[in-house]
């Protein structure tokens, strides 16, 4: 510290107009003091793109290579209209867990936005992406980009030789099931172009024939099927819905099931996104914030620079009560930001109270605990873990209690001694994915009957489900081939019969696949 | 270590390109209609923008599982600024409280019943066009413009012959060969000087038999055939006249708008007439460079009226087609004259007619209007048996055929026949 303060400190450029010279200082300078701070990154690569580059790169999931598909042209046109309406600022971080990881700046972009951009994507995300452990385990970050080469060309190669129709059909039916059709417990392999070419051809035809599986399953001989029980398929439930109709829709082409295949990887590329919002925005937000202040600290940023990017930072991390016209939910960027300095605060100045509740974390070295809680959480379980007290009485977190069987809503924890645990409780509830999202499974396919297949509804809390089932199980029928029907258990224990989509396409297949 | 910066800002400009027209054309029947809506909004001459377009936000939504309204929800909310412990509170009107599952996902547009975007001005005349069954080839020639004039931009080093320009080239062969044989005329200059310095200081026959004299001499040649061998005109030195295309509308035109207003035309009989009218518009603005629109709409008596009014107002009682006619001409004569005006008619009607108006009709057409126009086209929007006013008007096709033409139109999709018309013409 005392040799930083005998040499005077350079003053990075100040102005709000940017130069790849100026961008270069700053990715410099914010890279030194993120050393200094341990930050483990990526090598990352900065990208200057156009504002509309920006909105294909948000329109594909900031991807910088995509299939085509309608439903990007429609996101597109969503993001165009909203920026052109100044609704939106594009300003924010598109940042790629890829290794280089490559964080985009647009050319519209102030310098200050920029330098802003570079702490929170090019360090914060970039090394969250690194450290995470659902990240290390779920994605490669080295290959990512690779795959999606593969899928684009083979998708476009589908569309020449089966039209853009069938496959945009077979799409809308792959997207509407990308939600369930993720793992969630076993890990995904390791993804290669290379391999995936390989081996692409060989699965074609090797899955083929594990279908053909299916149809063997008819008893060869009648007395042998009046002796065999009863077997179930599946044999246990199946979850991943896109993962059983690869394996198993018994009339999808070999490239139908390629295609499933691809939006099934990449959905479950996404998947660890998806489960720390909270903690991945609010690590990014907190380290621009503290590399940016520290760099204001050792003088090397202007009052100028500061005042524009305390405004950015405001905004982002800006939580309406639940009661304002811009409220929409828990903000992830300020739960999360609030969340990272609590635990600083709780590592380096703790209160009884942190004491009482954190004796693990307490007077701890904050930089180690930081990064135990980055890479060992995720959302529902750093909520569980990490909400302090104090964060809930500053947020004035309450909770509601709606049951459609009362008239009215009831207020059932608040910030109080008596709610903390219920309300932490609830709060890590609400970000797990396995309670925000519906619970169906393959439950059985009539192997001897007509093939139909049954999908069971496990309700949680006799939540129903939205409107949308009835086109969800016609998007399954055209995957499945068959008749589809989903069910759920009633107040009763019984079961009973939510949606049905008939499809027959047995007689096509039967004269074309059956001697 | 340096950070790589990569400048992509040139590289592939419209990546959501194909995305974006996979979308129009899966939503094409939303798209249009909208686009409907809007033109019936628009003015005729007002087809140069794109268009901000809302379709039913349900026919576009991506499904997924997700849970509906309904069963037990517990959720955290921030701000707490009143609420205890079971306290009992009215459900919110919108049942804004409620399901916490949506919290996430609603970025893009929860609760928005219309999906509203921009159409661009090419993506909106495509659908127009669309609308009324122009073949593509006509859909080129319309959005481009097939005049063109020829300007001098400067010159260009290659070229044909009869383009060479001669200044031009001469003046870079000078620049050249005063560039390339300065050091040598330098160079002659200084070895003349000594050769002169030496003759006055030498005797003559010393100065003949001189050795440095003789290698003087043998410098001096060489340096010479240097300098004379340096081409007088190079091709380098070739410089051509260039020349560039440019769009070149021709003067001026004037679009007459005739249009039946009484009680029979209805609002979807002048919607097609509307979108006739825009149509040609359209066709007339690629080839003038300045177009005015006239409307005259009629019912027992014409009058020239404002577009709004032309569109909009509806009156009852009898046709008298005529008095359009000879409001048209009026008006010509006054304001047109036909030497400097490109003149366009274009009436609409339901062809019913006063009875003894439409012989008047075709004199009219026939003795003054037809001699000073370009093009008049007549369309009848019927679907029923054809009225007096076709025949009378019918007979006036077959002599007049290069300058008249009409059609009948049933639906939106027919007006391109009689469009078609006009092209034959036009290309001639």
């Amino acid at each position: 510290m005392s040799a930083l303060m005998k040499t005077p400190v350079k003053q990075l450029p100040a102005g709000s107009e940017w130069t790849f010279e100026a961008i270069e200082e700053y990715d410099e300078a914010i890279g030194k003091v993120a050393a200094r701070y341990k930050l483990d990154c990526y090598p990352h690569q900065l990208e200057v793109i156009s504002a509309e580059q920006m909105m294909d790169a948000y329109a594909s999931i900031g991807m910088p290579v995509y299939y085509h598909h309608w439903s990007f042209g429609k996101h597109f046109l969503a993001t165009e209209n909203r920026y052109k309406r100044g609704q939106m600022g594009l300003a924010y971080e598109i940042v790629i867990n890829s290794d280089p990881c490559i964080a985009y700046l647009m050319d519209e972009n102030t310098l200050p936005m920029q330098a802003l951009v570079i702490a929170h994507a090019a360090y914060g995300h970039n090394s969250f992406f690194k450290g995470n452990h659902l990240f290390r385990q779920w994605t490669s970050a080295d290959a990512i980009v690779d795959y999606l080469v593969f899928a684009k060309n083979y998708i476009a190669q589908c569309e020449e030789r089966y039209g853009v129709e069938a496959v945009e059909r077979l799409l809308d039916a792959c997207h509407a099931l990308t939600n369930v059709g993720v793992d969630r417990y076993k890990r995904s392999p390791q993804l290669s172009l290379e391999k995936e070419t390989l081996r692409q051809k060989e699965r074609e035809e090797y899955l083929q024939a594990q279908v053909n599986d299916l149809w063997r399953t008819l008893p060869p001989k009648a007395e042998a099927e009046e002796r065999e029980v009863e077997k179930r398929f599946p044999p246990e439930p199946e979850e991943n819905l896109l993962y059983f109709m690869e394996k198993n829709a018994p009339l999808l082409d070999p490239w139908q099931r390629e295609v499933v295949r691809i939006v099934r990887k990449i959905g479950q590329y996404f998947y660890p996104q998806r489960q720390t919002q909270v903690m991945n925005e609010g690590w990014a937000t907190y380290w621009h914030y503290t590399l940016l202040n520290t760099l204001y600290d050792e003088g090397q940023l202007n009052d100028g620079f500061m005042l524009e990017f305390l405004q950015s930072h405001t905004n982002v991390v800006y939580q309406p009560p639940y009661n304002s016209p811009y409220f929409s939910g828990i903000n992830p960027y300020a739960l999360g930001f609030a969340m990272w300095r609590d635990i600083r605060r709780i590592c380096e100045e703790p209160t009884d109270e942190d004491r009482a509740w954190f004796p693990d974390i307490a007077g701890s070295n904050w930089r180690e605990t930081f990064d135990f809680a980055m890479q060992n959480f995720k959302d529902e379980s750093f909520v569980a873990q990490y909400l302090s007290p104090r964060l809930m009485r500053e947020f004035r977190l309450f909770s509601v209690l709606d049951d459609d069987s009362r008239a009215k809503l009831e207020i059932e924890v608040i910030h109080d001694d008596n709610g903390y645990r219920e309300l932490r409780h609830q709060l890590s509830e609400q970000y797990d994915l396995g309670s925000r999202e519906p619970n169906i499974q393959v439950w059985n396919v009539d192997l001897r009957g007509d093939r139909s297949l049954t999908l069971r509804h496990f309700a949680h809390q006799r939540r129903p489900l939205g409107d949308s089932a009835a086109t969800m199980l016609e998007h399954i029928a055209y995957l499945w081939g068959f008749t589809v029907r989903l069910e759920r258990e009633n107040a009763q224990g019984q079961m009973e019969l939510v949606a049905e989509h008939k499809n027959e396409k047995r007689k096509r297949a039967a004269s074309t696949n059956r001697p | 270590m340096t950070v790589r910066i990569v400048d992509r800002r040139f590289d592939s400009k419209n990546k959501s390109s194909v995305n974006r027209s996979r979308f129009i054309q899966r939503f094409k029947g939303q798209i249009r209609r909208a686009v409907s809506d809007a033109i019936n909004k628009r003015g005729v001459r007002d087809l140069d923008n794109g268009e901000k377009i809302g379709i039913p936000g349900k026919d576009i939504n991506e499904p997924q599982f997700e849970h509906g309204r309904g069963g037990v929800w517990e959720t955290v909310r921030p701000g707490n600024d009143r609420f205890n412990r079971g306290d009992q509170v009215d459900r919110p009107p919108s049942g804004g409280g409620g399901g916490s599952g949506k919290g996430q996902a609603a970025q893009d547009g929860e609760g928005l019943d219309e999906f509203v975007f921009t159409l661009s001005k090419d993506e909106f005349l495509d659908i127009f066009f669309d609308e009324m069954a122009l073949p593509n080839l006509v859909k080129q020639q319309l959005a481009r413009i097939d005049q063109y004039r020829r300007i001098r931009a400067g010159f260009v080093q290659t070229g044909v012959p009869t383009n060479i320009n001669l200044g031009r080239t001469m003046r870079g062969a000078a620049g050249r060969r005063i560039a390339i044989g300065g050091p040598y005329a330098a160079q002659l200059r200084a070895l003349e000087a000594e050769l002169k310095a030496l003759r006055e200081t030498l005797p003559a026959e010393a100065f003949d038999s001189s050795e440095e004299a003789e290698r003087l001499r043998r410098e001096i040649a060489k340096v010479r055939a240097k300098i004379e061998a340096m081409p007088f005109v190079d091709t380098f030195d070739l410089r051509y006249n260039n020349r560039v295309k440019i769009p070149q509308p021709t003067t001026q035109a004037v679009m007459f708008c005739l249009l039946d207003v009484s009680g029979s035309m209805d609002e979807e009989r002048k919607s097609i007439a509307k979108r006739f009218f825009m149509l040609l518009y359209l066709f007339l603005n690629r080839n003038y460079e300045r177009i005015e629109v006239v409307f005259i709409r009629h019912h027992t008596v014409a009058s020239e009226v404002d577009e709004d009014d032309f569109f909009t107002s509806r009156e009852t009682g009898g046709t008298v087609v005529s008095s359009a006619l000879t409001l048209m001409h009026e008006i010509i004569t006054a304001r047109y004259p036909s030497n400097a005006w490109n003149i366009y008619g274009a009436q609409a009607s339901d062809g019913d007619n006063w009875h003894d108006d439409s012989p008047k009709c075709r004199a009219l057409l026939e003795g003054s209007i037809l001699p000073l126009t370009q093009y008049f086209a007549y369309i009848e929007i019927t679907d029923g048996p054809p009225q007096n006013l076709w025949e009378e008007y019918a007979r006036l096709q077959e002599e007049k055929s290069g300058r008249f033409a009409m059609q009948r139109i049933a639906n939106v999709a027919d007006i391109y026949p009689v469009f078609r018309e006009l092209f034959k013409k036009k290309q001639a």
